[in-house]
């Protein structure tokens, strides 16, 4: 009897521990498989794949930075439209709405439903709308009254870095928004009530004494935000022109590592195809890092409890 | 505690700043919702035209002037490749959830989960190349299965965290009392443990599904598309998500507005995979957000 309960114990731990341990393996495989698939790739070209900037298929030269560029580019324009926004939706369900429960659940729920929306509605409407509207009512404007500045050059066309960072913007407002709300949450009420008690006004209180505490935990929705914002696809595949140059321009064309593999991939073979690969390689360790630290982060500030993204 | 509860000794300046960051955070919110709004209303607008009976079920359109054809195969296509990839992530994704709440403090339990998380945020494009070098490449053929255990990597990672936060919330007085009536731990994981956080694994499941659905990148390389409703699952399968990307980037009029219908259904199915997460889980979220 003794045994035999025993036994059932040990097949249930080998079963589930072998699935846990499946992750682990997931992810050892994952670098080891796009290793193997961009090797030609890593042996023609070497470390100077990463630097090189030409990307030119009909004469086999491939290098990574125009795509490296690309995605640093994007990934800007949509932290400095996306941040401050995704914080303020936070600071307003976690602060403002403090004793308006259901409301504050509510607009949670619906910033929520932007990150259930699918990535390729964004690129249709983006295709369709935000690229008409923003090339005749920002990029027309700044260019023809700041067109002197590097950065509003060239030709608004609508296709290019500009219009990507701003639909990553859209994106990345839920990731960080969500994680924001769930750290400002942790924020104990005797930090507020302390600041409060001091004649605070309401703002002073949000910024000296919720956000100081809440630092490294925001500051962890800000690298997940940053994070999939490097790793969006296809959204940005279908309004960023997917064009290998390095230009000073928001206004001119572009690709970012993930677009150009959506882009290219159907088409390509041989060592173009290694290549593309060994894009995904990059991306793969750069993702790696944002997701370590920005995970790290998270669990410094909720003490070991695991904030829910 | 409101501003005009303020003593009036505040300063004039610290009330305009007061003021202007509250408007500042409701700006904020406003524009944040904004486009959720937009992006619904241009979706059912340019979708619906788009919509009949013929459209749900024929096979896709290869004429581009007018509307023709249908995207049968692409709603067949895509609820395959789901289907597959639930079979493979969601008994690998639950048994590595029980491991994470009922051996919490092993070591292997601290680095899987970490793993796991690291997981969840990775590029699924990195997914669709990582499943296309070890099934496409040595079998030389895309197909419903490669696009299948692609969606199976990007359901995993949700279906177990969200199984081991819904576990934890498991009172652990009830393992206490099952264990002291001499049950092994065994049958109370089986028979205590699962049986009280069932909604919240249900959950964890149609979220993972919903976000596989959603899903266009690792489709487009490992699936491809075809325009005919696909015969075995070892061939090239059209999708929902891969049909709005192609057609929808093409140049034909017709084609774009048969994009916007599928996307409308897409939408739909989005929608009804939340409403049911929503039901499940009642006015209390355990760990089940869309964003993930």
């Amino acid at each position: 009897m003794q045994f035999r309960l025993l036994r059932g114990d040990t097949i249930l731990i080998i079963i589930l521990a072998a699935a846990a341990l499946f992750i682990i393996g997931l992810v050892i495989a994952l670098a080891v498989e796009l290793y193997s698939g961009s090797v030609a790739s890593i042996f023609q070209f070497g470390p100077g794949f990463l630097i090189g900037s030409q990307w030119e298929p009909g004469k086999n030269v491939f290098g990574a930075l125009p795509f490296v560029y690309g995605t640093l580019v994007t990934s800007a324009i949509a932290i400095v439209i996306g941040f401050p926004i995704s914080l303020g939706v936070a600071i307003f369900i976690s602060e403002k709405l403090k004793s308006h429960l259901t409301f504050g659940y509510l607009l949670g729920t619906v910033v929520d439903l932007l990150a259930a929306v699918p990535s390729v509605i964004y690129g249709l409407w983006g295709v369709f709308i935000l690229i008409p509207l923003l090339r005749d009512y920002v990029e027309k404007p700044l260019h023809s009254s700041l067109g002197f500045i590097p950065l509003f050059s060239g030709h608004p066309f609508g296709y290019d870095f500009f219009t990507a960072g701003v639909i990553l913007a859209i994106m990345i407002i839920p990731t960080i928004s969500a994680v924001s709300r769930d750290v400002l949450s942790e924020v104990p009420n005797s930090q507020r009530e302390a600041m409060f008690s001091l004649g605070a006004t309401d703002w002073e209180v949000t910024q000296k004494a919720v956000l100081p505490y809440a630092r490294s935990g925001i500051f962890g929705a800000f690298i997940l935000g940053l994070g999939r914002a490097f790793g969006e696809t296809m959204a940005v595949t279908m309004v960023i022109g997917n064009i290998p140059s390095i230009s000073s321009s928001f206004f001119s064309p572009g690709a970012t590592l993930s677009s150009i593999i959506a882009n290219q991939f159907g088409e390509s073979s041989g060592i173009f195809q290694s290549s593309i690969i060994e894009l995904g390689l990059i991306l793969f360790f750069v993702a790696l890092l944002i997701n370590v630290l920005a995970r790290l982060l998270l669990w410094r500030m909720t003490r070991g409890t695991r904030v829910k993204v | 505690m409101r501003t005009s509860d303020l003593p009036a000794s505040i300063s004039l300046w610290r009330k305009i700043v007061n003021k202007l960051m509250t408007i500042l955070v409701i700006v904020a919110v406003i524009l944040a919702v904004i486009p959720l709004l937009l992006i619904l209303g241009d979706v059912v607008i340019r979708g619906a035209p788009a919509l009949s009976l013929g459209f749900l079920i024929h096979s896709l359109p290869t004429s581009t002037k007018g509307l023709s054809g249908g995207i049968g195969p692409a709603i067949v296509g895509s609820f395959t490749m789901v289907g597959i990839a639930a079979l493979i992530s969601v008994p690998i994704g639950v048994g590595a959830g029980i491991f994470f709440s009922e051996w919490a403090s092993s070591r292997l339990s601290t680095i899987s989960g970490f793993m796991n998380d690291v997981l969840t945020g990775f590029p699924s494009i990195v997914i669709g190349l990582f499943v296309f070098v070890i099934i496409v490449l040595p079998t030389k053929q895309s197909s419903a299965f490669a696009g299948g255990v692609a969606l199976s990597f990007v359901m995993l990672p949700i279906i177990a965290r969200t199984t081991g936060e819904s576990l934890k919330l498991v009172p652990m007085t009830l393992r206490e009392a099952s264990m002291a009536l001499g049950i092994p731990r065994w049958k109370t994981v089986i028979r205590i443990v699962i049986s009280t956080g069932k909604r919240g694994l249900l959950t964890g499941i149609l979220l993972a599904v919903a976000r596989a659905t959603g899903e266009t990148a690792p489709i487009l390389l490992t699936a491809s598309t075809s325009i005919y409703f696909a015969k075995s699952i070892f061939q090239p399968t059209a999708s929902l998500t891969v049909f709005i990307y192609n057609y929808g980037t093409s140049g034909s009029a017709s084609w774009q507005t048969e994009a916007w219908g599928a996307a409308l259904v897409l939408i739909l199915i989005m929608l009804g995979l939340n409403l049911l997460v929503k039901l499940t889980i009642g006015r209390n979220p355990i760990g089940a957000r869309m964003e993930l």
